[in-house]
């Protein structure tokens, strides 16, 4: 099952409400993007949807949620944790199995770090911190996709090819972006969020930026 | 001024402080304490190394014991640290954190005799407490959030191990670290109680008179301390921690039936133990109170809050001497030694010292412990106004110490001294077993005459008078809002 439907979701911040109610299905095979003004509530809504899936979903956080003191390898290990016993896992901690060396720098290869495979997190720059939680979630390969803003930090090139990978490798996912040009070339379905409700839901062909511009 | 919070706090407790100066037995009561403190430096500064074999043996069982005892009391202490949310545990960690290593060790050389279990377990107990709370603070304050990402079939322990220990590492190898240093000092004292540790040399090389043997032990003992980070290396710890059981000594052997003993009937109150049974407490209960724990208590506070503000007026005499923003490094470095030896000396050996000088009184307990805690707070302080950055036409001199400084440090400065208020407690009990009217000292005579009930009795009120000024000293500095780092 790779989308999802949730209906009834609110959020509420210090007593004030943030997000909804609202109801929001997502297919297989739809890329949605969340476009909205700062503050419209789009991370909070991500979360909120990460939660009532389960955790079943590759996400990747805007904060990024990396362990600073480990290697870029075992931050994307990480997402398939839960495929291994104790034992295995622990023994990697120390002395990674080959055959997962081999398919971590594969990623990281596409990703266009594959160097970096041994390097601490806290010592990479924003946009190669940012491409290991996108390894993260690749390496997890739930069904879907929930990423906040994953190219935040990456320069023109680079964002192309990380959406690219991410529309390839992902059979539903949603994306929270700031860059509209962006949502409009790399997801099928744009979904504007403002004040904590859906303002516009429409299938990417029909709309050009100026029909968006109005949410901001 | 006298508007703000932290400046009334600091004004009470000096006027608390001088009202106990009234109480306190202060006094030189040696009958040439000039002469002896002399002969004492002259000792230091000759110091003979080889005039005893036992010297070299000593050093290895005080590495050795504190080796166990704080490994022991590290993992003990981290595997509570995992269960520290459980209320029961953290009653269990604060109570036995609150009584003292010398206390441990008194209690278990009643029943498993000078064998090294006493001196192993007097350490780890203690420290297991202390480490389960600082483990536990350091853990919950990993970033919550890798956590959450993980997928949701993981198992408890890989995320423990991917997600916690990885941001903790650090934090968690460095206290470790630290606590090395404190369980080399706690390890030194147990030999005041007759452990082959150095306290047991020193006090025989002072008993003798024999100062530079005395001096020759302190200087290997500073040496030893100050060269920590070049033999505690992480390549070397397994072997050190595996090897060190074996350098404890042979002991006297366990005998299992004092330990029965010792727990079926030794501490229980006489009157149970006799005809009399209930009727009888609370008579027992009164004599105990009346005669031994009311006046111990009241000495024991007396000389906590002197020796706190004395510790206080130490810190800030002596923070200058490392601070970068005065005098010249020759200055800082030999600040930076003086600093040193006073909190590398453990404060009951400076209090013993003291005592051998000046004769009995409460005078040596309160410089020995405004000494020792001065120092370790002088040097934080000092340490953190290196840190300050003053505008380039600050003031300098005493101008720059009272204008730009010291209100800059005072509140940290405060944090620390009220975080250590429940270590000076503890530690003026114990120094009673050094001939001070203080708890100590009543638990101490409580043994000698075998009356182990009243000493476990005593022990507890000592214990939950450390408590209540813990938690006092968190009230005051949550009032105040002042956060500090632990310190041991």
């Amino acid at each position: 099952m790779a989308g999802f439907d949730l209906s009834g979701l609110t959020a509420s911040f210090g007593g004030e409400r943030v997000i909804g109610p609202l109801s929001l299905k997502v297919k297989e095979g739809e890329q949605v993007a969340l476009v909205g003004k700062s503050g419209a509530g789009k991370s909070t809504l991500m979360r909120l949807i990460h939660q009532h899936v389960n955790r079943n979903s590759s996400l990747v956080p805007q904060e990024l949620g990396l362990v600073n003191a480990l290697p870029v390898f075992h931050n994307v290990f990480m997402g398939r944790l839960d495929q291994h016993g104790n034992w295995y896992n622990t023994v990697t901690l120390m002395r990674p199995f080959s055959r997962d060396k081999d398919k971590v720098r594969e990623l990281l290869k596409a990703l266009g770090m594959a160097e970096k495979l041994w390097i601490p997190t806290a010592s990479l720059s924003g946009g190669q911190r940012q491409r290991v939680a996108i390894a993260r979630a690749l390496y997890r390969s739930a069904p879907l996709l929930l990423a906040d803003e994953p190219i935040s930090a990456l320069d023109g090139p680079m964002a192309h090819q990380v959406m690219q990978l991410l529309k390839d490798r992902f059979s539903a996912s949603v994306f929270a972006l700031h860059d509209v040009e962006m949502a409009l070339a790399y997801c099928n379905r744009i979904v504007g969020i403002q004040d904590g409700q859906i303002a516009l839901d429409e299938p990417a062909e029909r709309l050009v930026a100026s029909d968006i511009m109005s949410l901001y | 001024m006298f508007q703000s919070p932290t400046v009334r706090t600091s004004f009470i407790f000096l006027a608390i402080a001088l009202v106990g100066l009234l109480f306190a037995d202060i006094a030189i009561t040696a009958s040439n304490p000039w002469r002896d403190l002399g002969n004492f430096f002259f000792g230091v500064v000759t110091p003979n190394f080889f005039s005893n074999e036992g010297l070299m043996t000593a050093l290895l069982r005080t590495v050795s014991f504190a080796f166990v005892g704080v490994a022991l009391g590290s993992i003990s202490g981290f595997l509570l640290a995992l269960v520290y949310r459980w209320l029961p545990v953290r009653i269990l960690c604060a109570f036995v954190r609150a009584i003292h290593e010398l206390f441990w060790a008194l209690i278990f050389l009643q029943f498993f005799g000078f064998h090294p279990l006493t001196g192993v377990l007097a350490i780890a107990i203690p420290y297991a407490g202390i480490f389960a709370k600082v483990y536990s603070e350091i853990l919950e304050e990993a970033d919550p959030e890798p956590g959450r990402l993980l997928p949701p079939r993981t198992g408890v322990i890989s995320a423990f191990l991917y997600t916690k220990i990885p941001d903790c590492w650090v934090q968690l190898r460095t206290y470790t670290a630290y606590r090395l240093e404190c369980g080399l000092r706690s390890s030194a004292i147990l030999g005041f109680v007759g452990l082959p540790t150095l306290g047991f040399y020193l006090e025989s090389a002072f008993s003798q008179g024999h100062y530079s043997d005395a001096g020759a032990m302190l200087i290997l003992f500073y040496v030893l301390i100050a060269t920590m980070p070049l033999w505690v290396k992480p390549k070397l710890l397994p072997v050190y921690i595996l090897g060190a059981p074996f350098f404890l000594g042979e002991g006297l052997p366990i005998v299992w039936s004092n330990v029965g003993r010792f727990f079926t009937q030794d501490i229980v109150p006489s009157p149970l133990r006799g005809e009399e049974g209930w009727a009888g407490m609370g008579a027992w209960l009164g004599d105990m109170f009346v005669n031994q724990a009311m006046p111990g208590i009241w000495n024991t506070v007396i000389l906590t809050q002197v020796a706190l503000v004395a510790t206080g007026i130490i810190a800030l005499l002596a923070f200058p001497l490392i601070s970068t923003h005065f005098g010249g490094p020759v200055r800082r470095t030999s600040g930076h030694v003086f600093l040193v030896i006073m909190r590398s000396t453990p404060e009951y050996i400076l209090a013993y010292i003291l005592l051998q000088l000046w004769g009995p009184s409460m005078l040596p307990a309160v410089v020995a412990l405004a000494l020792h805690n001065g120092g370790i707070i002088g040097h934080l302080i000092g340490r953190q106004s290196s840190s300050i950055r003053l505008r380039s036409d600050a003031p300098s001199g005493l101008s720059r110490y009272t204008y730009e400084l010291v209100p800059r440090v005072y509140r940290s400065f405060l944090a620390f001294l009220f975080y250590r208020w429940e270590i000076i407690m503890r530690e003026t009990a114990i120094l009673g077993i050094l001939g001070i009217y203080t708890l100590g000292f009543y638990v101490d005579s409580a043994i000698q005459n075998i009356q182990f009930d009243r000493a476990m009795m005593l022990i507890l009120i000592t214990a939950s008078l450390n408590i209540g000024v813990d938690v006092l000293g968190r009230f005051i500095r949550r009032k105040l809002a002042l956060q500090t780092m632990p310190t041991c």
